[in-house]
């Protein structure tokens, strides 16, 4: 890697779930919290609603040359619990990875708990609850985002909610801000 | 004072091309150019963009729209990718040869079939030789900053020349990183409005592009190469300027990466070539004596920098691009220009056709081979199954 201070985040969802804007709202909060460095970008295939997706953050508190896709990530994010049937999203997690999942279990219902920090959090939860919908699907970006100041101390609460208020009008903004929050107050964090 | 705006190639090329004040902006919408002209649309909503945004029904109509613009005196955009870039072709040359500062974005895309919307060089490359000016960026700074310099470039009345500015499809067209983006006042006084050497008046009628006979057309293309020639010494001068005003520098017709005392050089394109240098990284952690040269200008292309830097150091070619019959382009531009004149060894590789994934472990990978002397003169690397 170029830099001791790199951060490697791979979000995996469902077309559909907000896994892109999610990676972009993540390095713009990043961003304001002083990590000079900073990139998100998609895996471009054949994207469409309820497919498996993924996208892709790094943080650096310097300028990232990095232009090839991450395969060894810090942290992997889940939005869709189902996903973790049909895809490998600890492949290539580092030894001391961390793994975010929106899901109702506990972080010790998982077994890879003992080798990785895990931390659940029911976003989708979180999202019905602030009415966080578009075309009646729960979208999980937002609400999961406000659990990952709790995994990961590059970024705060305060930018992820700066850079939503930004983004969106003033009650679609708040009813975000909102899932943030909620969602930082329920996350479990097994180390 | 500089705001830092974060967002995906294509919207920083958006925001860059308006902050030029365009008068005209002739478009059609491919994938994976589509959300840069949508980024325009978008400006002009909001009022940001004063120009004309002219939809047309094609990438040939978008030129020839832009050409005719051009033609009278105003300054012109527009952006494109792969077939697109390739329905154009007659028109790149007529625009070049009329001598019109036209300047476009080209996302680099692949050309089908097979049908593939990810990244590779060949669709520009293949416009080698219709007289624009080619650069490619590596980030999504440089592509900020390259638009507002191609215009200085292509409008400065000793060049006249039409400007490309290559991007690698979704990489660095739809990945969003941080850009430095200076005041309109600034950039306004850094690129004054387009003063044209001729122009196309409904008051003072003239004729243009008739025929002309054999010498005549000859100096046509005389003048034309003196034209590249003088941008060998325009895009140093306007890339230090631009590095006075603003701080920012990418390189000249080549960017230089640690290259210092060394005995080989690393020669790539566009996203390989950012991330060549975290490979050169790891490469000197380990002791090994290799700097990299960016090659941001096909053309002109900088074969004079090259000859230099071939006479202290073997070089290693990376093409993310093929001739078919030849090998890679970049790769024949600097055998072409040491030929006669250096005794440098050239590896050559080519890689990443089809938008297949480049990583700085496989540029260390490709450089070990070639300094072990293993490497033949040219190889397609990471091939599998043939």
């Amino acid at each position: 890697m170029n830099s001791e201070d790199l951060v490697e985040i791979v979000f995996h969802g469902r077309g559909g779930q907000g896994a892109v804007t999610a990676a972009n709202l993540i390095v713009a909060a990043a961003l304001k919290d002083g990590n000079k460095g900073v990139q998100a970008f998609p895996f471009f295939g054949a994207e469409r609603r309820g497919a498996p997706v993924r996208a892709f953050a790094r943080i650096s508190h310097t300028e990232i040359h990095l232009r090839s896709e991450i395969y060894y990530p810090d942290i992997v994010i889940v939005l869709d619990e189902s996903l973790m049937d049909i895809v490998d999203v600890l492949k290539g997690l580092k030894k001391d990875g961390r793994v975010l999942i929106n899901t109702r279990k506990k972080p010790s219902d998982f077994d890879f708990s003992k080798k990785y920090k895990v931390a659940t959090v029911d976003a989708t939860g979180v999202a019905l609850k602030n009415e966080i919908l578009v075309g009646g699907i729960p979208v999980i970006n937002t609400p999961i985002l406000g659990a990952v100041p709790k995994i990961l101390n590059r970024v705060t609460l305060k930018s992820i909610q700066d850079t939503i208020r930004k983004k969106w009008n003033k009650d679609l903004a708040e009813r975000n801000v909102k899932a943030t929050k909620d969602a930082y107050d329920l996350v479990e964090v097994k180390s | 004072m500089n705001q830092v705006m974060i967002d995906t190639g294509n919207y920083i090329a958006a925001k860059a091309a308006v902050m030029c004040k365009p008068d005209v902006v002739a478009a059609y919408p491919i994938t994976p150019q589509t959300t840069l002209v949508e980024g325009i649309a978008n400006y002009q909503g909001k009022g940001e963009f004063k120009g004309e945004y002219i939809c047309v029904e094609s990438e040939h109509s978008a030129m020839a729209a832009c050409i005719g613009a051009s033609a009278t005196g105003v300054r012109t955009f527009t952006g494109t990718s792969s077939h697109g870039l390739l329905l154009m072709h007659e028109m790149l040359h007529w625009a070049a040869l009329a001598r019109l500062p036209v300047v476009m974005c080209n996302i680099n895309r692949v050309v089908g079939p097979g049908w593939n919307i990810w990244t590779d060089e060949n669709d520009s490359i293949s416009q080698r030789d219709t007289g624009w000016i080619q650069f490619y960026c590596s980030s999504n700074q440089e592509i900020f900053d390259t638009i507002i310099q191609a215009f200085k470039i292509g409008e400065h009345q000793k060049v006249s020349l039409p400007v490309m500015i290559s991007y690698n499809a979704f990489i660095l067209s739809h990945t969003s990183m941080p850009v430095y983006v200076p005041d309109q006042k600034e950039i306004d006084a850094f690129l004054p409005k387009r003063k044209p050497l001729w122009y196309l008046d409904p008051n003072n009628p003239i004729t243009f592009g008739n025929i002309i006979l054999p010498a005549e057309y000859e100096k046509v293309r005389f003048d034309m190469q003196k034209s590249q020639y003088y941008c060998k010494k325009l895009i140093p001068e306007i890339s230090k300027e631009w590095k006075e005003k603003f701080g920012r520098f990418h390189g000249d017709l080549l960017e230089y990466y640690k290259c210092e005392n060394v005995e080989y050089i690393l020669l790539s394109m566009g996203a390989i070539g950012a991330e060549s240098k975290v490979a050169i990284d790891n490469l000197r952690k380990q002791g090994l004596k290799i700097g990299l040269a960016r090659v941001r200008t096909f053309r002109p292309f900088p074969q004079e920098e090259i000859l230099k830097l071939s006479k202290n150091a073997d070089l290693i070619i990376i093409d993310r691009n093929i001739s078919p019959g030849m090998e890679g382009a970049v790769f024949s531009e600097i055998k072409a220009s040491l030929y006669g004149k250096s005794d440098a060894k050239v590896y050559g590789y080519i890689a990443g056709l089809g938008g297949k994934d480049v990583t700085f472990g496989d540029i260390e990978k490709m450089c070990k081979k070639a300094i072990d002397g293993k490497t033949k003169h040219l190889e397609w690397y990471g091939l599998e199954g043939v």
